[in-house]
């Protein structure tokens, strides 16, 4: 889409990496200031990994290896720049784009292609992660990171300038599912509750072929503010002004402060989805200027300023190549779990109907013989 | 004790034993709630465990999830029948499947209270029955109280669950008064129990409909027909090695309930009944329930609900098989 030009935008990493922050956004740029090379490199070497693993998670779908791929492709500056901004405590409630928000709190890649092979739905420990499970009913989530983080409050675990106990949750979606009255209803509830928490809407400009002016009348940002929940737009392939950005208010959420919302204005190169051809509905032209503000070449280009020596460079992409190999092994080796495991876990406790058909399913498998 | 006083109480011993049990909804704060079901829980307990909820289904039961997952016990209302279906997308994607997605990290131990059923005379939307939505749903528990002491009773068992659990509690009964035990449970929540012994007929009842066919019973003894009447409790799990073996004995089954019977929870029972008793069957298992219309206007509910004699009538023609 066009770029619109009118609406105030955070970027403190222009597309040809020259860094500087306007007078405005001074307190973000402090945060930056506060980063040292070390975790700079990160967020170069994890924008790149997720890069990498997108590229060839894509390649295992089209060999018939996944079911499906979601890609995330271009929207790594807002995911690993959001990700690293969330708090060791914090909760994180993802839709089902955010592999990239998922590396950057430990969880483990292979879960998410297990999930996309069909071999589970999740399957890992949101508890444990802070990561909660995939969200395929868009906006449904957001409610449930309101309520964790209703309940974070009735704790007592915000404000009390405590920073080993405190916490906050952020909650992510895209343009498309801003429609859905879940998330008006999850501002609400936020709003109204107080509850410590950050929306961060990744703004790709497109769900599935609907453009976002096509769902929207009022830039994204705003869509908090009737609610009582304030909001900014950042660029979403800035990864720095998405993690000063995330930082701040994640603080200000964990100190007390309330909701906030933030749009992350960034643009989904790939298609939707492996099963998605964009070219019935967008312009190669539009792909190619996106192209031309990728967050990746960006931040490296800061970086190689900053003196980021080649060699880095080379063992990240070392290090890619190393990790599609990797993924790719392990995808080929992964089981199909016996039909009798949809059983475990529908309740908690025992329900006659599941002991029942657990029980017919091994009758009949055994009278049909083995079939290994 | 009535029936809405008897969920008051139970709710509120559960929120005195287990400081994690919260109450939210639309008005169930200040006022206690539009049936007065929460009146005095407020006062006990403060805004942090009863608060009222903006006018927004989805949204409490989609807070209600995330509560769970930050270890909350979330009790809800959802204050009609009619005005559950915001909340559907959240309990049945949601609420219903999470244990099973995440694999077993996640428990959902999340109450919907629903007053539910027609008979007050109300407006659209105040008068329905819409369990079977929900008993069609794997991964929910539902039950129904006939009588304060199950109502006293259930409510704290279904707190109590790991599992979600829709509590549909008869509003038209909610002022019909009966004995609580404050003491023992009468009975594990999914178990069906046998209200009056016959021999002819098996009747199956459940939430409000098990006074009606009380009333049938007494009618049909009259008659010098034998009527055995079960109200079910539970519509998820159903407990039905009470209902066979009532079945075998008798050979003749008529159910109840005011929900249209068209892919209803007595379309579900015929048939597991025809499965597992065809042999003891002297006839086909009978149904009595609402029309498959929409709920009638208030005028002529007394007319559409079924009654006595239209469970009379069912019985009739299965006695004269
Ligand atoms: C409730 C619901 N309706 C429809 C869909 C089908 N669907 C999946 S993704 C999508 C578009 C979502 O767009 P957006 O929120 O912008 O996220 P993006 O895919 O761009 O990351 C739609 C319509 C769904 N998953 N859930
Ligand atoms: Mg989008």
């Amino acid at each position: 889409m066009t770029p619109d030009n009118s609406t105030p935008m955070m970027q403190l990493l222009a597309p040809d990496g020259t860094y500087g922050v306007p007078a405005q956004y001074a307190k973000y740029g402090e945060i930056i200031d506060s980063l040292g090379e070390d975790q700079l490199k990160t967020f170069y070497r994890d924008m790149a990994r997720i890069r990498r693993f997108d590229i060839e998670a894509i390649a295992l779908q089209r060999q018939g290896q996944l079911g499906l791929w979601v890609p995330a492709i271009g929207q790594e500056g807002a995911q690993i720049g959001s990700g690293y901004a969330v708090g060791p405590n914090d909760h994180i409630f993802p839709s089902y784009r955010e592999h990239g928000v998922a590396i950057t709190h430990g969880v483990e890649l292979m879960s998410i292609l297990k999930m996309m092979r069909g071999v589970n739905h999740g399957g890992w420990n949101p508890e444990e992660t802070r990561y909660h499970l995939y969200s395929i009913v868009l906006g449904a989530q957001v409610l449930h990171a309101v309520g964790y983080a209703m309940g974070v409050k009735f704790d007592g675990r915000v404000g009390t300038g405590d920073k080993d106990s405190d916490l906050a949750v952020i909650s992510y979606f895209g343009d498309g599912a801003t429609a859905e009255g879940d998330v008006s209803e999850s501002l609400l509830f936020a709003a109204v509750y107080e509850a410590p928490i950050v929306f961060f809407v990744q703004n790709n400009q497109w769900a599935i072929s609907s453009p976002v002016e096509q769902v929207t009348k009022v830039p994204l940002y705003m869509r908090g503010s009737g609610f009582g929940v304030p909001g900014m737009r950042v660029d979403g392939n800035d990864v720095l002004a998405c993690y000063a950005a995330t930082k701040l208010h994640m603080d200000e959420a964990r100190e007390g402060a309330g909701p906030y919302l933030i749009e992350a204005l960034t643009y989904r190169i790939g298609a939707h989805t492996t099963s998605d051809d964009p070219s019935k509905y967008r312009d190669e032209s539009e792909v190619e200027y996106w192209k031309a503000r990728d967050p990746i070449p960006r931040f490296e280009t800061f970086l190689r300023r900053q003196g980021i020596e080649d060699s880095f460079f080379e063992d990240v992409k070392q290090a890619g190549d190393e990790l599609a190999a990797d993924i790719r092994e392990q995808t080929f080796a992964l089981t199909t779990p016996p039909l009798e495991n949809i059983f475990d876990f529908v309740y908690s406790e025992s329900h006659p109907d599941i002991v029942q058909q657990r029980a017919w399913l091994k009758a009949y498998e055994e009278s049909m013989g083995s079939h290994e | 004790m009535a029936i809405a006083k008897a969920l008051n109480a139970g709710l509120q011993k559960a929120m005195q034993d287990d400081p994690k049990v919260l109450m939210f909804g639309e008005d169930v704060a200040q006022l206690g709630g539009v049936f007065r079901v929460t009146e005095g829980l407020h006062k006990e307990f403060g805004d942090s465990r009863v608060f009222n909820t903006p006018i927004a289904e989805s949204g409490i039961v989609g807070t209600a999830i995330g509560l769970a997952m930050r270890g909350y016990r979330p009790v809800t209302e959802i204050q009609f029948d009619g005005f559950v279906f915001p909340a559907f997308n959240q309990i049945t994607t949601q609420l219903a499947k999470l244990t099973s997605r995440s694999e077993g990290f996640l428990q959902m131990p999340v109450v919907i209270r629903i007053p539910y059923g027609g008979g007050i005379g109300a407006v659209e939307h105040h008068s329905e029955s819409p369990e079977a939505y929900f008993a069609h749903t794997p991964g929910l528990r539902i039950v129904t109280p006939s009588n304060p002491n199950d109502a006293y009773w259930m409510i704290q068992e279904a707190i109590k669950s790991p599992d979600p659990v829709i509590i549909f509690e008869p509003k038209r009964r909610y002022w019909q008064k009966g004995p609580v035990n404050l003491d023992i449970a009468p009975m594990p929540l999914h178990s069906a129990r046998l209200m009056r012994e016959g021999t002819d007929v098996t009747l199956l009842a459940y939430g409000p409909m098990v006074t009606t066919a009380l009333q049938a019973a007494e009618l049909g003894a009259e008659e010098g027909i034998s009527i055995e009447v079960i109200d079910l409790r539970s519509l998820s799990p159903i407990d039905y090695p009470t209902l066979f073996a009532s079945a075998n004995k008798t050979g003749r089954v008529v159910m109840v309930h005011e929900a249209p019977t068209n892919v209803s929870l007595s379309s579900e029972i015929a048939a597991r009944i025809t499965e597992n008793c065809f042999y003891s069957l002297e006839a086909p298992v009978l149904r009595v329930g609402g029309f498959d219309t929409p709920y009638p206007p208030a005028k002529l509910e007394e007319a559409y609900l079924p009654d006595a004699d239209r469970i009379l009538e069912a019985v009739d023609r299965s006695m004269a098989y």
